[in-house]
């Protein structure tokens, strides 16, 4: 009956923009910070992937003559004590600690829904169980739990992101928990229950995309801190084996020794780190904001 | 003329625990033997003031809460006695309206989609099919099809409202329990969902259960109107003879508490004097013997009974107990 004047009113209203560009330059017009974080974390990704084919030097390549060459010159960026250009470094340096800090958190948010979502919408012994766990490790300083689990697990790049993402979980749980349990008493799962909806699709389609706010605030801040937790443990000697590059080892073994006769060993891994730090800030924000419809106006 | 719904006896008892142990201190009758019926195409009222225990029989009622004793015969059939799963198909029988338009859509979701939803997770529609049947929905309860490509927050109360009603039609349920539907929303608005409501009723038939505390909207739109205090209904009739031969002292005291638009008429006012007991610890005797200003002896010691004082209308009070 009201088939097609419905299909061109949607249209007018401007419900149906489309395609992935037209979506995108319009988010990034209302949102230029954001747009900014996208394009800082886009060239990083970009350097990741395409190492070959933007570096002059091999990352692993040592040259005595060129122990702590200043920066200009052949090395863009200078060099370390044992000659490898600092450039190289990084740019490969970003496959590591981009697929670590990355995974890490997408690992811990992941865990931390599964487990905040269920104790939250289930309580009782469920939620009692998580909750003590969960401050068990919460007890544990981060760095330390981290410790633990990379000396128990043994240094590789795996055993790495395995023990920077599980201190992680309790955090997401908490946020997601405590949200859930506001959520679960809505008039709208009451709803859902009434039409005879089963507990999974309310808890997955109902309640968890309205704690998804908070998390991305608390992932991105969290992708910041992996990249420094990952550099502590590389600097320990049990997160990602020398000689491969990581930009947290590369600003932590320099920085006691360097500082003042070659600072550019500190001060590069320094602002690199800075700008993923804030360019992952930036995004989340913007990210926050277009997920929540209520900001969109 | 069989009933819809008839609700006999209808109980939920909340234990209160208490300690380490959690051990069963007490006990809150929320609600404590209620009974009633609805007919096809009829609304009752169900008033009463905060707290006691209507919106606990509108959620017992489609089970959202499980009661804790009596039975409640849907079409015939005893739907106390069904399973999780064999409730999913008896759910399409009755909807639910919630007083909060607000917090009863989910904010994430397009109006047209909260709608659409319902159909499908019935498997009544899919795709197009259901986007069309949305949308004459949508006009059914008076919002324009483009509407639901809108996100929750862009509409107002009233029609939030109205798409709470939609989704509640979706399913084309025969009974439609409405807890306090209007009661968060402006006057004139009211009179517009109200309004609404009543001509969806002529036309489908539906029956509601139209749980307020406001007197002057059950005299609107109800046909019989039960009065609930502490957990109990202490009156029962049809609209006109509540309204104009109330007996139960409660009742009497309800009515006088709303206000006539004429300043010069002058009524005797019955202002109950004290506060609702703890449905924990309900009165002896009658429960609301503490409140009434016709005491008896016998009340503090006798529980009334609901009884037939004229057809059609029940009372529960030892003062007009034959």
């Amino acid at each position: 009956m009201a088939g097609e004047s419905y299909t061109a009113e949607l249209n007018k209203a401007g419900a149906n923009i489309s395609g992935f560009f037209g979506e995108a330059g319009f988010l990034a017009r209302q949102y230029p910070l954001g747009a900014i974080g996208a394009v800082i974390l886009t060239l990083f990704v970009f350097a990741a992937i395409f190492a070959d084919f933007i570096t002059r030097f091999d990352p692993l390549s040592t040259n005595a003559a060129m122990s702590l060459a200043k920066p200009g010159g052949e090395h863009i960026l200078g060099a370390d004590f044992m000659g490898r250009d600092v450039y190289s470094r990084l740019v490969y340096g970003a496959r590591i600690s981009l697929a670590v800090s990355l995974t890490a958190t997408a690992i811990g948010s992941v865990l931390g829904v599964a487990i905040g979502l269920t104790a939250g919408y289930l309580g009782g012994w469920v939620d009692l169980l998580t909750q003590r766990v969960t401050d068990i490790m919460q007890a544990l300083p981060l760095l330390v739990l981290a410790l633990v689990m990379s000396a128990s697990l043994g240094p590789s790049l795996q055993t790495t992101i395995i023990a920077i993402s599980i201190p992680l979980v309790p955090y997401s749980a908490r946020v997601i928990r405590s949200n859930t349990l506001a959520l679960r008493e809505m008039a709208m799962v009451e709803a859902a229950k009434a039409v005879g909806m089963s507990e999974w699709r309310i808890a997955i389609r109902h309640v968890l995309p309205n704690t998804i706010a908070p998390l991305i605030v608390l992932a991105t801040a969290q992708l910041g801190s992996t990249i420094l937790t990952e550099a502590s443990l590389s600097f320990l000697g049990l997160g990602v084996p020398e000689p491969y590059p990581s930009w947290g080892r590369m600003l932590s073994e320099s920085a006691a020794e360097y500082i003042r006769t070659a600072p550019w060993l500190v001060i590069f891994p320094g602002v690199v780190i800075s700008l993923v730090v804030f360019g992952t800030n930036l995004l989340g924000d913007a990210l926050r904001d277009i997920l929540d419809p209520r900001q969109r106006g | 003329m069989t009933p819809i719904i008839e609700v006999t006896d209808l109980k939920k008892h909340y234990p209160v625990r208490k300690g380490l142990l959690r051990r069963q201190v007490g006990t809150v009758f929320a609600v404590d033997g209620v009974s009633f019926s609805i007919n096809e195409g009829e609304t009752l009222g169900l008033v009463g003031e905060s707290g006691c225990g209507k919106s606990t029989v509108a959620r017992t009622v489609l089970r959202l809460i499980e009661p804790s004793g009596g039975s409640i015969m849907l079409d015939g059939r005893d739907i106390n006695a069904l399973s999780r799963s064999e409730m999913r198909p008896v759910r399409r029988e009755m909807q639910i309206i919630f007083q909060d338009p607000f917090s009863s859509l989910n904010p994430r979701m397009r109006a047209g989609a909260i709608v659409g939803e319902v159909l499908e997770v019935h498997g009544l529609t899919r795709g197009q099919e259901t986007k069309a049947r949305v949308a004459e929905l949508f006009q059914q309860v008076g919002l324009r099809p483009a509407q639901m490509a809108n996100f929750p927050h862009q509409f107002s109360g009233g029609q939030r409202q109205r798409i709470c009603i939609a989704r509640a039609l979706a399913l084309n349920p025969k009974l439609i329990v409405c807890d306090e539907p209007v009661s968060a929303l402006d006057v004139s608005i009211q009179a517009q969902v109200i309004n609404l409501m009543m001509d969806l009723q002529r036309d489908k038939k539906l029956s509601y259960l139209f749980i307020t505390h406001d007197l002057a909207v059950v005299e609107h739109i109800s046909h019989r109107v039960a009065v609930m205090y502490l957990g109990r209904i202490v009156e029962y009739a049809d609209k006109r003879t509540l309204f104009t031969n109330p007996l139960h002292p409660y009742t009497e005291a309800l009515l006088s508490a709303v206000p006539v638009p004429n300043p010069r008429l002058k009524r005797t006012k019955r202002i109950l004097q004290g506060d609702v007991p703890s449905p924990m610890r309900p009165p002896s005797g009658c429960p609301f013997h503490t409140r009434c200003p016709y005491v008896m002896e016998r009340c503090k010691v006798d529980v009334p009974r609901l009884q037939k004082i004229a057809p059609g209308h029940l009372v529960s009070c030892h003062k007009h107990e034959a």
